[in-house]
């Protein structure tokens, strides 16, 4: 496999071409430097080969090309949507190569491909079922053009690794002989396309590696950052540090006869770039450009004032949506005993490894975008936008992202910026590229919000009244205004609905009342990998929860499997305690126990995750296990340190330092146990993350019989 | 200017001395696969050696580097990824994004040159670079893979 790989990455190797070395000229490697398995025209006909239909395209040495619309941002989703197509296209595995779809190109074919958008852990189970077709109606076509040349009808034939073979007549042809005859041959009727059950699946629903690999391993990549165009200039950009502020005036004179240095932009009214011909030399310039600021009205705020509005809301009478059966409050005031608690958690920068970058080049009539984009089509549309070239006449050229997290998706902040600094140099290539500061400072950060839970337990403990009031600031205020309707945002209650299909809260409480109370600030926020909970509980926390959860089979299951393979209730270590959760969103559900001990000095060490996933199908087990590690090392990230301080009106948390990342040693061991249930498809990079933060806190909690109700942890005395 | 010997070979290159070694690399040399990350050696993105030992090049001026110093990028580990850490990597399908990957591999091909046989608290110490996917789980047992394979040869 690891020869094959190799094979592969050599076939799409980058497209390199240094056509001036610093070591001739003692001046810049120039030349190009795009991305791997990338090319902006898709494979053509003319190229030898031909296009089966949208999604396949074989070559003659029975390569099968396979086109993918999502975005890679490490989550697997080119290997498993390959992995679906292939299964239904019965092509040789070994012969598989992937080819990124451009918005512009999905645009003129009439999204041929669906959606582009990688986002809410959708890149499988919203697309599985059409890419799945794509395939089976491909594979139709070339039975059907083998068919014809052996004037044999179809039910006669065999397919087998991209081979099809008449048997009666000893006769077989790949898949490479027959492409250009499948081209021609009429697609089939979809409803007459019948996928195969995935029981009898044999390259999808296995641990196939990944076929994006091998340059990651050799430094070959080029991600956005990397991208070089001849001609090519670099940005570095400093907005207001107080959100919503502008600039003031800045003093040019003082970085004039920088070397490299070309122009000072002002971009939009908020923030100033410089563009040197190298992007160090642009930093170095911006350093030292003397920039004053209209902070504007928000340059007092802080996140203590923040909380005090939060605190202030969890009282309020207005409320931004609910969710209500039989009458909480009640049951709660009657209750035999009474339990009141209020969580809070801070802003949460993404900080994705690779810095928020774009590449652009405006001409008259034409302009490009090369973006490490969670949504290439919505940055089509903001380069359309900010350019002001008609959207036929734009092409983004997507790279795969080193990092995604929810923060490369809708808000397209980088290609607005980049194409306001390259409308200053028509026709030349402008790469903007924020620094690590930047990035931290201008962050849609997951929001801050505080929740006050009140329960009521009768004289057995068990739950007869919740009252969940959740405030916080609303992501569609920010990003979708649209999503509010009549004041209420439903978004903001995600786990928590009674909905089914999506994000459902697992638990059955006779009288139950979720209200959400918006309080909005100036920061601005947006989705971030996951949803985040918290739920403790009484008595032993399993029994506590499998008693609320016999109308929600899916999330008991894998509650249980968690449980069973943690050996819930068995002797541990000395030190060592359990803690439990379950939750439901992206349509998974998913639940984690934490073994975690607590020294005497406070400090946590969290020794082993074991997290259950249902998914619904699994498409690749190694790769759904390897999403299910990331989500613990980010959820624990944010359990431990996570927490962007706001200061006058600004961010203070700017680079690693401050805002520390969990490392290699405090990793704890994970065991991913994953159970499909085959009921419907859900989302896999995200919902994990969910049950990590509670489950630790529910091992803190049994270990140091102190309930924890505020992140980060790093800020929290447990002894 | 600064006269660097990259990955065997010597770059003649026009910056100011107090570029970060990094900078060079990436854009007076344009050599992309080590990494900006942090600027500040927080995150080992950048990593690369200096004379056999892991070094992160972000915050190293251009102007302390010798000309007689050995730099080795990620692109001059190995010729066709045949290290023994690429190799581990790969059969474990080690990277996601695969951004930080590059200061991850110098950082175990450098532990390994000091210490072939690692233990997991060595590779504790030694692999201190952040990785956003999470991927430290597979860091740890491809270091052991690959120390194995070294042992063997």
């Amino acid at each position: 496999m690891k020869k094959t790989l190799r094979g592969n990455a050599a076939k799409f190797s980058r497209r390199t071409f240094i056509v001036g070395s610093a070591a001739a000229g003692g001046g810049l490697a120039l030349g190009f430097n795009l991305p791997s398995g990338f090319d902006p025209a898709l494979a053509q006909s003319a190229d030898g080969g031909a296009e089966v239909n949208a999604w396949v395209f074989v070559k003659p040495d029975d390569t099968c090309v396979i086109r993918i619309a999502r975005s890679e941002m490490g989550q697997g989703t080119i290997t498993g949507l390959a992995q679906l197509v292939a299964e239904e296209l019965e092509c040789d595995w070994k012969k598989v190569q992937v080819e990124r779809v451009t918005p512009g190109q999905n645009l003129a074919r009439k999204r041929a491909w669906g959606e582009m958008s990688t986002g809410g852990s959708r890149g499988i189970r919203t697309s599985h079922d059409y890419v799945r077709r794509g395939g089976a109606a491909a594979r139709t076509m070339l039975l059907q053009a083998a068919a014809d040349e052996w004037k044999v009808p179809v039910s006669e034939l065999t397919v087998a690794d991209g081979v099809i073979t008449h048997a009666a007549s000893a006769r077989s042809l790949s898949y490479g002989k027959l492409a250009a005859a499948a081209a021609k041959v009429e697609a089939p009727d979809p409803k007459t396309i019948r996928l195969k059950d995935p029981k009898d699946w044999k390259i999808a629903g296995k641990p196939l590696k990944r076929l994006d690999t091998a340059d990651k391993l050799d430094g070959s990549k080029i991600f956005g950052i990397d991208v070089r165009l001849p001609g090519m200039l670099c940005a570095v950009i400093k907005d207001c540090p107080v959100f919503g502020g502008k600039v003031a005036s800045y003093d040019e004179a003082k970085i004039a006869g920088r070397p490299g240095v070309r122009k000072v932009v002002k971009v939009k009214d908020t923030a100033v770039a410089v563009v040197a011909d190298t992007w160090w030399r642009a930093k170095a310039a911006l350093e030292a450009l003397p920039i004053l600021w209209d902070e504007g009205a928000n340059a007092s705020v802080s996140s203590a004032t923040i909380a005090e509005r939060m605190k202030e809301g969890l009282a309020a009478e207005v409320t931004n949506g609910d969710r209500r059966n039989g009458d909480a409050l009640k049951a709660i005031e009657t209750a035999a005993k009474k339990v009141e608690a209020v969580y809070s958690t801070p802003f949460l920068a993404h900080a994705t490894m690779e810095p928020m970058n774009a590449t652009v080049r405006v001409s008259a009539n034409k302009a490009e975008a090369w973006v490490p984009t969670q949504n290439a089509e919505a940055s089509l549309a903001a380069l359309s936008e900010a350019s002001g070239v008609p959207l036929a006449q734009c092409e983004v050229y997507r790279t795969d992202l080193g990092g995604g997290f929810g923060r490369r998706g809708g808000t397209q902040d980088f290609v607005h910026k980049a194409v306001a600094i390259a409308k200053e140099f028509p026709g030349l290539p402008i790469k903007l590229i924020w620094s690590r500061e930047e990035d931290q400072a201008h962050d849609f950060y997951r929001p801050m919000s505080q929740c006050r839970l009140a329960a009521g337990l009768d004289a057995n403990g068990n739950l007869v009244g919740l009252h969940v009031r959740i405030c916080g600031q609303s992501i569609n205020a920010t990003l979708n205004p649209a999503g509010i309707v009549n004041g209420k945002d439903r978004r903001q209650l995600q786990g928590l609905w009674e909905e089914p299909d999506n994000a459902q809260l697992g638990y059955t409480v006779p009288n139950l009342l979720i209200e959400y109370v918006m309080r909005n600030t100036h920061v601005p926020v947006g989705p971030w990998r996951g949803v985040n909970t918290n739920q403790n509980a009484g008595k032993d926390p399993l029994d506590f929860r499998r008693a609320l959860m016999s109308k929600h089979p899916r999330h008991l299951a894998v509650l249980n499997a968690a449980a069973e393979k943690a050996d819930w209730g068995k002797p541990l270590p000395p030190g060592v305690h359990h803690g439990i959760a379950q939750f439901m969103n992206q349509g998974s559900t998913s639940a984690a126990v934490a073994e975690v001990s607590v020294s005497d000095r406070g400090q946590v060490k969290v020794h082993r995750m074991v997290v259950a996933l249902d998914c619904g199908y699994v498409v690749n087990p190694d790769q759904v296990a390897a999403q299910i590690e990331g989500t613990v090392a980010y959820g624990l990230t944010a359990t431990l340190y996570g927490e962007c301080r706001v200061r006058d009106g600004r961010m203070v948390d700017l680079n690693f330092d401050s805002y520390p990342i969990m490392r290699l040693a405090e990793m704890p061991k994970v065991e991913a146990v994953l159970v499909p249930s085959g009921d419907a498809w859900g989302g896999v990079g995200e919902p994990s993350i969910s049950v990590v933060a509670p489950a630790v806190l529910n091992a803190i909690h049994a270990a140091t019989g102190k309930p924890v109700r505020q992140l980060p942890l790093k800020n929290v005395k447990l002894v | 200017m600064a006269r660097l010997n990259i990955n065997g070979s010597i770059r003649d290159v026009e910056a100011e001395p107090d570029t970060p070694l990094l900078w060079v690399i990436r854009e007076q040399v344009g050599l992309t696969g080590t990494k900006y990350g942090c600027g500040i050696a927080q995150c080992g993105a950048c990593s690369v050696h200096i004379n056999d030992e892991v070094q992160r090049s972000c915050s190293i001026r251009v102007g302390d580097v010798k000309a007689t110093d050995r730099i080795v990028t990620i692109e001059g580990l190995s010729s066709n990824g045949s290290h023994p850490v690429q190799k581990a990597w790969a059969a474990i399908d080690v990277p996601q994004c695969g951004y930080c990957q590059s200061g991850q591999i110098m950082a175990a091909a450098a532990l390994l040159k000091r210490t072939p046989r690692p233990t997991n608290q060595d590779i504790d110490e030694a692999m201190t670079n952040i990785c956003r996917c999470g991927t430290y789980q597979r860091i740890r047992a491809a270091v052991h893979m690959a120390a194995n394979d070294t042992s063997r040869t």
